[in-house]
């Protein structure tokens, strides 16, 4: 097993490096120079232009600022946002929670919905739960998430009037983070009424990022599901007489659910990529909208550093996705 | 092989049932009633896009100043000129959603050819030639990979600059490893075949062995790959729009178009319904449509 988990990393380590040099190179590439950039509109003196071209190191021979650049990753040191000029490190732990809380209970509600909405369909193959089921999977599956996010606006939120537009929790409550998650500092804060708010103002939100994840685990639960169902085993359980709750639920889900817990882990990288979207349309303070931001505000250090932080997340769940299905799955895990 | 089959005349075995690849294909692929109805309206929007000029009832960036935000036919201060209502500068939102027709498939089409193209090519060449090319061409793709795709789209996009050609360039990018992946794949499973040695001692170069010999047997994945990043691919582009990052207005791409119509949602409502109904639609039937070419293609799910 040690050798299973030091040969995923292992794999890791060149992927890692390209990535160092991919947000590395992403300012370089960027058109025009850098350091006009940071002026915006307004133009610098020489000597400013001078002091900053020193102070990022723009200068230098190429080998040597990616060296530094390195260096400074693994010290923590990601540089400073041109805009807010707090430490990109700072901002990214102080926005990360928000989306954390809002993918946790997106991927909770993706599973909670999905893998028994897969099972049913599974159970009652050809029938017609079966087709409608999997037919809103499949309108899930090709949805626009961010046309779906306005249509819930409209409804919900404007002829309805039930669900708040943006934000985390209404301006009405005030409190010091303490986890960064909202459900969980409202719940502590002791306000009356503040853990509503903060759950009324996650409700659209983690319907709209959880949706091609359900649809997705949806299909996937039902195709194992279907498979698994044809094995000896099942047959066998059949055939000595255990109920169908029993055979359903122990004998085929247990081994069903092996390939769903992987394609559970890798939504990973498809929440970050419906966070971007869901958090811009819902104004929800977490990284993916501190990207887009960024990229509009022109703010590159915090784009570089961002790419890099995010892509690395995304590696070292994927590890442990990979390590869990070793865990689960001792093929895999001997496998060459 | 029986002997009975020998003993047959080779007109006789002709004249069997046998049917071409096509009708075998075809009778597979339309069981699936959803793909085939995907299918056809894959082929109406065509037509939709081919003759916009025709069909559409006015220009798409054509302002009528005394109809902003008409609302739909159906409804009270609706009229028949402009059947899906306009919006915010009197705009005929139907004639946009058909001109928009036409990027939607013109960026699936080319998204598509690119990365195939690309994908096909770096994947035959990392599984012919195995060793450093491989390794080196692998890890590049790994590292594409380790970005979410639209965040790395985004990013690509803010390099090149905002524009429709740029952001397909970039949801091209982003999609590629998928076919080198897949291609790389089946030619480690066809390449050490005995019709791949045959041609090899036949005198085949490697060009010849990789695009003649390898190539046409490992279609079948790269197809369905292709009906479905095809959508993905009108997904990508319409949320880099929809972000600002792509077709730029006043393009009636469906995106862009609900970007722009963000603003009214809580007074028009069908500024915002129509576009995303179309995005949702198009990929939709080709989703559907890929599905089927999957159960028709895929010889692993092919009930023999």
């Amino acid at each position: 097993m040690l050798l299973f988990v030091a040969r995923r990393i292992g794999l890791l380590i060149p992927t890692f490096i390209g990535v160092t040099l991919v947000s590395f190179f992403f300012i370089r590439l960027l058109p025009g120079d850098p350091i006009l950039l940071l002026a915006g509109e307004r133009g610098m003196t020489d000597e400013r232009y001078a002091a900053l071209l020193e102070q990022f190191g723009f200068s230098r021979p190429i080998l040597v600022q990616y060296w530094d650049y390195l260096v400074g990753i693994f010290q923590g040191d990601l540089g400073t946002s041109f805009v807010t000029k707090k430490p990109v490190l700072t901002e990214f732990f102080t926005l990360f929670p928000a989306t954390v809380e809002l993918s946790l209970c997106a991927i909770i509600l993706a599973t909670a919905a999905g893998i028994p909405a897969g099972v049913f369909a599974a159970i009652n193959r050809g029938k017609a739960y079966d087709q409608a089921l999997m037919s809103s999977a499949l309108v899930g599956y090709s949805m626009p998430i961010f046309w779906w996010a306005l249509l819930l606006i409209i409804v919900f939120s404007g002829w309805l009037g039930w669900t708040p537009v943006s934000g985390r929790i209404s301006f009405l409550y005030f409190f010091e983070p303490v986890t960064g998650f909202m459900l969980i500092d409202s719940w502590l804060s002791g306000q009356e009424g503040a853990f509503r708010s903060a759950v009324r103002h996650l409700i659209l939100p983690t319907i709209v990022l959880a949706t091609i994840p359900l649809a997705v685990i949806a299909r996937q639960t039902r195709s194992a599901m279907l498979e698994v169902l044809g094995e000896d085993y099942v047959r066998t359980a059949r055939a000595k007489g255990l109920s169908p709750f029993r055979i359903n639920g122990l004998h085929a889900l247990r081994n069903a659910l092996i390939p769903v817990t992987t394609t559970i882990g890798l939504q990973v990288g498809v929440l970050i990529a419906g966070a971007i979207l869901t958090e811009t349309i819902f104004s929800w303070p977490g990284i993916g909208k501190w990207m887009v931001d960024s990229i509009f505000r022109r703010d590159y250090q915090v784009v570089q550093s961002g790419l890099l932080l995010i892509a690395g997340f995304v590696m070292v769940v994927n590890l442990v996705v990979d390590v869990m299905y070793g865990l689960i799955n001792p093929r895999i895990r001997h496998q060459r | 092989m029986s002997d009975a089959t020998l003993d047959r005349e080779p007109q006789a075995v002709d004249d069997t049932d046998r049917p071409g690849p096509f009708r075998e294909f075809w009778s597979y692929f339309s069981e699936h009633r959803g793909a085939v109805i995907g299918m056809w309206f894959f082929i109406g929007l065509i037509i939709v896009a081919v003759l916009a000029d025709v069909i559409a009832p006015h220009a798409p960036n054509q302002q009528y100043r005394d109809f902003l935000l008409t609302p739909p036919v159906w409804m009270e201060g609706g009229t028949w000129q402009f059947i899906l209502g306009t919006d915010a500068v009197g705009r005929d939102i139907l004639s946009r959603l058909i001109h928009g027709a036409r990027f939607s498939l013109f960026i699936g089409v080319i998204v598509v050819s690119i990365a195939v193209t690309g994908g096909i090519t770096l994947g035959l060449i990392a599984g012919f030639f195995r060793g450093t090319v491989d390794t080196l061409i692998m890890r590049l793709m790994d590292i594409i990979l380790a970005f979410p795709s639209l965040l790395l789209a985004l990013v690509l996009v803010a390099i090149l600059g905002p524009s429709l050609i740029n952001a397909m360039i970039a949801i091209a990018i982003v999609l590629q490893p998928h076919y080198v992946r897949l291609t790389r794949a089946s030619v480690l499973n066809e390449r050490t075949k005995d019709y791949v040695t045959s041609a090899r001692l036949a005198g085949a170069g490697p060009l010849r062995l990789m695009v003649v010999t390898i190539l046409p047997n490992c279609m079948a994945p790269l197809i369905v790959q292709a009906a479905l990043s095809f959508s993905t691919a009108i997904l990508d582009a319409a949320a880099l729009g929809f972000l600002g990052m792509g077709a730029q207005p006043p393009t009636p791409e469906w995106g862009t178009m609900l970007a722009e119509a963000r603003e009214f949602i809580q007074r028009a409502w069908w500024v915002v319904t129509f576009p995303g109904l179309a995005i949702l639609i198009t990929v939709l039937a080709i989703n559907v449509m890929g599905d089927g070419l999957r159960d028709a293609l895929d010889p692993k799910l092919k009930r023999s």
